[in-house]
C-alpha cells in the first residue's frame, strides 16, 4: 500500500486494493466472498446467472422466489431480439409467507403448468433464488417431471444468491446451456464459429456479425445475445469459439472444447485495436487464404473511415484522466486500452470480480501510481477519485450518481445503454460519449461552487451603456 | 373479475419487496445509515432501483450471509456487519432490516444486536431493527412498518407540547417540501416522518457528505408521543404497520388518516384539517390556489372528457389520482396496484359507482393482468410508475410518469404533484398528452373517416 498507509477503509479491504508501483509486488486479493458491511457494488448469483441467460430471446424465465429478485430484474439489460420478445418479460412465483413454511415445489410445478397451457414455450429456465435454496425445494425434481410431462426443455439453474457471487452465477448460467445442448446429439463440423459472450447490448452482436459476414465467416450459434432455443442446439456444428466477455463464457468455451472438441479463443471488440487484432486472430485461427485477406482490405477501409472522427474526439479528451469502477476485469482491461488510444490516462481501476490475471495485465498496462482495487465500497471509490483527481468516472448505473455529487463526468458503462461500443462504430460512441461528458459547460458552473468568495460565485452581467 | 391472468405466477411485476420501503423510510432519518441483513445480492438490488429513481448516491450495507453464514446463523456476519459499517460511516442511527433469507433460516435481529451493542459497548448509536421479509408484503407495507418501528423504538411517554405528527407516505422530495411550506404557512410546528426531502434530493456542493444532511431528527421523533394529534397520509396502511395507530394506541395522539392531497377534494380535506388543527384559517395563498385549480379545471374540462385512463401504482397514489380524474371527467376505466389491498378495493368501487363508472378495479395484480384489460378496452392515458413503460411501447398509450420507481425519465425527485398547484401541475400534464394525441391524428383521422368512406346515398331514399 506504499503511499496510502492512513487511508480509511477497513483492514480487511487493505489487501484488496494496490497501488501500481515498482516497490510494490504483492498480489491483489479478489475472487473472494465481499465484506460484511463494507457496501459492496456487488450483485448475486442470481444475478450472474441472469446476465447470462436472460439474452434468450425465445425462453421463458422463471424466477422461483419471493417477488423482489424477480421485480428488480424486470427488462433491465437493453439486449436486442431480431425475434421474439419473450425475454423481457418476467415471470416469478412471488411465493409468500405460507409457501415458505410449507415449501414452494407445487407452486412451482403449478407454475410451469400454467405457462405451458397458455403459451408454446420450448424452453423454461428455472432460477432459485436464496430462499429456495433454504426451505430446500427440490427443482430439479420439478423441471424434470415437467419436462417429462410436456416434452419441452425446462432447465433449472442452480442460483441461489447466498452461495457465490456473481460469478458463481456466470458459471451457474454456463451450466445451464451446457445442459441444453447436452440434451442434442453432436453434430458435424461446419465452417463457421459460435460467438460467446456478447449479449447484444444496443445492438452490438449485430454490428460483429456484419464484420464477420464480410470477412466471409458466418455465425453459428451467438451465446446469448439475440439467441434462441433452435439457434442453441446447433452449437456444436462450429468449427471455432470466440469469447468476448471472457469473465462470463470462458467457462463454456473451455467446456466446448473439452466435450466437443472446439478450439476457442478470446476476442475483445471494444476499441479500435482490440477489434483489428480481433479480426485477425480469427482469420488466423480458421487459417483460410480469402479470410486473411478480406480482413486486411476491410480493416483499411474501415479505419480510413473512421479516422477523421476520432482525431477530432482525440484533441478534445487528449490528457484528460479517468477513473474506471466495473464489473469485470475484461472490461476494465478494454477501456484501459481504449483510453490509451485516445491519450487519456487512467489513474484508478477497481473491477468487482475481477482475476489474478487479469489484475496481473491492469497492473502491467497501467502507469506507476495507479490504484488498482477489486470489490470496492463508495467510500473507497469517493476516496481515490479525489486524490487522483480524475477527470470522468467509468462505471455502473449505481455509480453514476456518487461521480456527479463529487463533480465530475461520468461514462455509462452498464447492461442498460442505448448505444453500442464495439468495432468501430462502438468506438467513435466511446470517444463521443466521453466528450459529451467530460467537455460539457455544466461543469464551469459546478466549478465555482467550490470557490469561498461568493461574489466570485455569482455571474457579473455588465451592461454597456447604449 | 380482478384475479390474475395466472394463480401461481406473477408476471410483469407490479410491486417491489419489503426492504426497499425500509431503506426509503429509513433514509429520512437524520444520520441514519441502513443494513439489511441477509444476502448481498437484495441489498444491490434496491440500491440500484433507489438510485435510478433519485439519482442519489444510495449506501446500504449488506451483512453478506453466504453459505456459513445461512447453515450456522448469521450473527456472526451481521455484527461484523455492524462494526464495518461503524468504522466506514460514523452514523447516529443504524437502521437494521432483514431479506428473505435472513428471515427463513430464523434470524433474531433484536438478540444478535443486542448482544451486539453489549460486547462491543456501544453507548452513542442507536440501532432500530425492522423485520422485513420480501415474501411478506410489498414495498408500500414495508415503508409503513420501518417508520412505525422507528416511532415504537424511539418514543416514550413524554410531556404534551404543541407539535403535529406527519406521517407522509412515500412522495417525492420535492412533494414532502410543499407539505412543510404548508405547514410553516400555518404557523404549525411539526415533526416530519420521514423527511426525505434533502437526503434524496441534496443541492450540488462541493463537499460531498456519505450520510446526506436532513432528515427528521431523534429529538423531534422522540417528541411525537407528546403531540397534540398526527396526520397520517395513508388510508390504506394495514393497523399493525402504521406508526399513526401506534402513536394513538400507546399514547392517545389523536390520529387523523387521510388520502394523498391530489385533486380537489383530497386537497380540501388535508387543509381542512390542518386549519382545525392550528384552529386558523386557510391562509390567503391557497385559497388562490384552489381557485386557480378551479380554473384550470374547467379551462380543460372538455378535452379531459376524452380521457380513458388506466391508473396503477401503490395504493395511496392509486386512489388519489383516481379521485383526480373523477373531479375532471377523465375516465378511470381501470384502476389496479400491485400490494394486496381489499380496503383500497372496496373504497374505489364504491366511489366509483357513485359516479357511475363501470371500472375495473385490481389489487394484488400484475403487469400482465393490466395489461390484457387495457387491451380489451380502449384506453388512451396510462397513469402511473416507470414499470408500465412496457405497455406504453407495446400499445402505444402514452403514459403520465408518476409515483415511484421512475427509471427512464429524469426527475422523479423533483415532481410537485400534491396540494392545488401539484394537482393542478398534474391535471394540465394529463389534458396536455391527450391533447397532443389530438393534435397529432385528427387531420387524418377526419380524412378517414369522412373523405375516404363514400356516402351511401341509399339510406336517403
Ligand atoms: S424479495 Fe426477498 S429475497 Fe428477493 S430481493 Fe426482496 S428481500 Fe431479497
Ligand atoms: S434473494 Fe438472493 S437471489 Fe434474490 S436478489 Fe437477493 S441475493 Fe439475489
Amino acid at each position: 500500500m506504499t503511499n496510502h498507509e492512513n487511508f480509511k477503509t477497513l483492514d480487511e479491504r487493505k489487501e484488496s486494493i494496490i497501488c501500481n508501483s515498482k516497490f510494490e509486488n504483492r498480489n491483489i486479493k479478489c475472487d473472494t466472498n465481499s465484506v460484511s458491511g463494507a457496501v459492496s457494488q456487488r450483485a448475486c448469483v442470481y444475478c450472474g446467472a441472469r446476465v447470462v441467460l436472460n439474452p434468450i430471446t425465445d425462453a421463458y424465465h422463471i424466477v422461483h422466489g419471493p417477488i423482489g429478485c424477480a421485480s428488480y430484474t424486470w427488462d433491465i439489460r437493453g439486449s436486442l431480439s431480431s425475434g421474439e420478445e419473450v425475454y423481457r418479460n418476467s415471470f416469478s412465483t412471488d411465493l409468500r409467507e405460507q409457501d415458505i413454511i410449507f415449501g414452494g415445489e407445487k407452486k412451482l410445478s403449478n407454475a410451469i403448468d400454467e405457462i405451458v397451457n397458455r403459451y408454446n414455450p420450448k424452453l423454461i429456465f428455472v432460477y432459485a433464488t436464496c430462499v429456495v435454496g433454504v426451505i430446500g425445494d427440490d427443482i430439479e425434481a420439478v423441471c424434470k417431471r415437467a419436462q417429462e410431462k410436456y416434452g419441452i426443455e425446462i432447465i433449472p439453474v442452480q442460483s441461489s444468491g447466498f452461495a457465490g457471487n456473481k460469478k458463481s452465477g456466470y458459471k451457474a448460467g454456463c451450466n445451464a446451456i451446457l445442459n441444453l445442448i447436452s440434451r442434442y446429439p453432436k453434430h458435424k463440423k461446419e465452417f463457421g464459429i459460435n460467438y460467446l459472450g456478447d449479449f447484444n447490448l444496443a445492438g452490438e452482436i449485430w454490428i460483429i456479425k456484419n464484420y464477420l459476414k464480410k470477412i466471409g465467416v458466418p455465425i453459428i450459434t451467438k451465446l446469448t445475445g439475440d439467441s434462441s432455443f433452435e439457434e442453441i442446439t446447433k452449437a456444436t456444428k462450429a468449427s471455432l469459439n470466440i469469447v468476448q466477455c471472457a469473465g462470463s463464457m470462458v467457462y463454456l468455451a473451455k467446456q466446448l472444447e473439452k466435450k466437443y472438441g472446439i478450439p476457442y479463443i478470446k476476442v475483445s471488440f471494444v476499441g479500435i485495436e482490440d477489434t483489428i487484432n480481433s479480426l485477425r486472430n480469427i482469420a488466423k485461427q480458421l487459417g483460410n487464404k480469402e479470410v486473411i485477406d478480406n480482413v486486411e482490405k476491410f480493416i483499411s477501409v474501415q479505419k480510413k473511415k473512421f479516422e477523421k472522427e476520432l482525431s477530432y474526439y482525440k484533441k478534445r479528451l487528449y490528457g484528460k484522466s479517468a477513473a474506471i469502477y466495473v464489473g469485470g476485469g475484461f472490461k476494465a482491461i478494454s477501456l484501459i486500452k481504449q483510453f490509451k488510444e485516445l491519450g487519456m490516462k487512467t489513474v484508478m481501476v477497481g473491477t468487482q470480480t475481477g482475476s489474478q490475471d487479469e489484475y496481473d495485465l491492469i497492473k502491467s498496462l497501467t502507469d506507476e501510481g495507479t490504484v488498482i482495487l477489486d470489490d470496492a465500497n463508495p467510500t473507497e471509490l469517493e476516496m481515490f477519485i479525489k486524490e487522483k483527481g480524475a477527470d470522468v468516472l467509468v462505471g455502473g448505473v449505481k455509480e453514476r450518481p456518487l461521480a456527479y455529487k463529487l463533480g465530475i463526468a461520468f461514462f455509462d458503462h452498464n447492461h442498460e445503454r442505448k448505444h453500442p461500443l464495439s468495432g468501430f462504430e462502438g468506438a467513435i460512441n466511446f470517444a463521443k460519449e466521453l466528450d459529451i461528458t467530460v467537455n460539457s459547460p455544466v461543469w464551469e458552473y459546478v466549478k465555482k461552487e467550490g470557490e469561498k468568495d461568493v461574489k466570485k460565485k455569482f455571474y457579473k452581467f455588465e451592461y454597456e451603456s447604449v | 373479475m380482478s384475479k390474475r391472468n395466472f394463480t401461481n405466477l406473477n408476471m410483469n411485476p407490479c410491486k417491489m419487496c419489503m426492504p426497499m420501503g425500509a431503506a426509503i423510510a429509513f433514509k429520512g432519518i437524520e444520520g441514519c445509515m441502513m443494513l439489511l441483513h441477509g444476502s448481498q445480492g437484495c441489498s444491490t438490488y434496491i440500491r440500484r432501483h433507489i438510485a435510478t429513481h433519485y439519482n442519489e448516491p444510495m449506501d446500504i450495507a449488506s451483512s453478506s450471509l453466504n453459505e456459513k453464514g445461512t447453515i450456522y446463523g448469521g450473527a456472526r456476519d451481521l455484527k461484523k456487519g455492524l462494526k464495518n459499517l461503524i468504522k466506514l460511516y460514523n452514523p447516529q442511527i443504524i437502521g437494521i432490516s432483514t431479506t428473505c433469507l435472513a428471515e427463513t433460516i430464523g434470524e433474531d435481529i433484536d438478540n444478535i444486536v443486542k448482544d451486539f451493542i453489549e460486547e462491543e459497548n456501544i453507548k452513542d448509536i442507536q440501532f432500530i431493527t425492522a423485520s422485513t421479509p420480501g415474501y411478506g408484503g410489498s414495498h408500500y407495507e414495508g415503508y409503513y412498518y420501518a417508520l412505525r418501528k422507528i416511532v415504537e423504538h424511539q418514543t416514550n411517554i413524554s410531556y404534551p407540547n404543541n407539535t403535529l405528527n406527519i406521517i407522509v407516505g412515500n412522495i417525492s422530495p420535492a412533494n414532502v417540501r410543499q407539505i412543510k411550506k404548508w405547514l410553516k404557512d400555518f404557523g404549525i410546528q411539526y415533526t416530519l416522518l420521514p423527511d426525505i426531502s434533502n437526503t434524496l434530493d441534496a443541492p450540488f456542493n462541493n463537499s460531498y457528505k456519505k450520510i446526506t444532511p436532513g432528515g427528521t431528527s431523534l429529538e423531534d421523533i422522540k417528541k411525537m408521543s407528546g403531540a397534540k394529534a398526527t396526520i397520517e397520509i395513508g388510508l390504506f396502511v394495514p393497523e399493525k404497520y402504521s406508526p399513526g395507530k401506534y402513536l394513538e394506541d400507546t399514547y392517545g395522539v389523536p390520529l387523523y388518516r387521510c388520502p394523498l392531497p391530489i385533486g380537489i377534494e383530497n386537497t380540501d380535506y388535508f387543509f381542512n384539517i390542518l386549519s382545525e388543527i392550528s384552529e386558523k384559517e386557510i391562509p390567503q395563498e391557497y385559497l388562490e390556489e384552489r381557485g386557480r385549480m378551479l380554473d384550470a379545471m374547467i379551462d380543460s374540462h372538455k378535452y379531459n372528457s376524452e380521457g380513458k385512463a388506466t391508473i396503477f401504482g401503490d395504493p395511496e397514489i392509486v386512489y388519489a389520482i383516481t379521485k383526480l380524474c373523477m373531479e375532471n371527467g377523465i375516465e378511470p376505466r381501470i384502476v389496479a396496484t400491485g400490494t394486496k389491498s381489499d380496503l383500497l378495493k372496496k373504497m374505489l368501487i364504491e366511489d366509483l359507482c357513485q359516479k357511475n363508472y363501470n371500472s375495473v378495479v385490481l389489487e394484488n395484480a400484475d403487469f400482465d393482468t393490466i395489461h390484457s384489460y387495457i387491451k380489451k378496452n380502449s384506453i388512451n392515458l396510462l397513469i402511473g410508475h416507470s414499470d408500465g413503460k412496457f405497455i406504453e411501447e407495446k400499445e402505444n398509450i402514452p403514459l403520465i410518469r408518476i409515483g415511484f420507481p421512475i427509471h427512464d425519465r429524469v426527475g422523479g425527485q423533483r415532481l410537485l404533484t400534491i396540494g392545488y398547484e401539484g394537482s393542478t401541475r398534474l391535471l394540465d400534464t394529463i389534458t396536455n398528452t391527450l391533447l397532443q394525441r389530438k393534435y397529432s391524428s385528427y387531420r387524418s383521422d377526419l380524412y378517414r373517416r369522412y373523405y375516404l368512406t363514400s356516402v351511401d346515398y341509399s339510406e336517403l331514399k
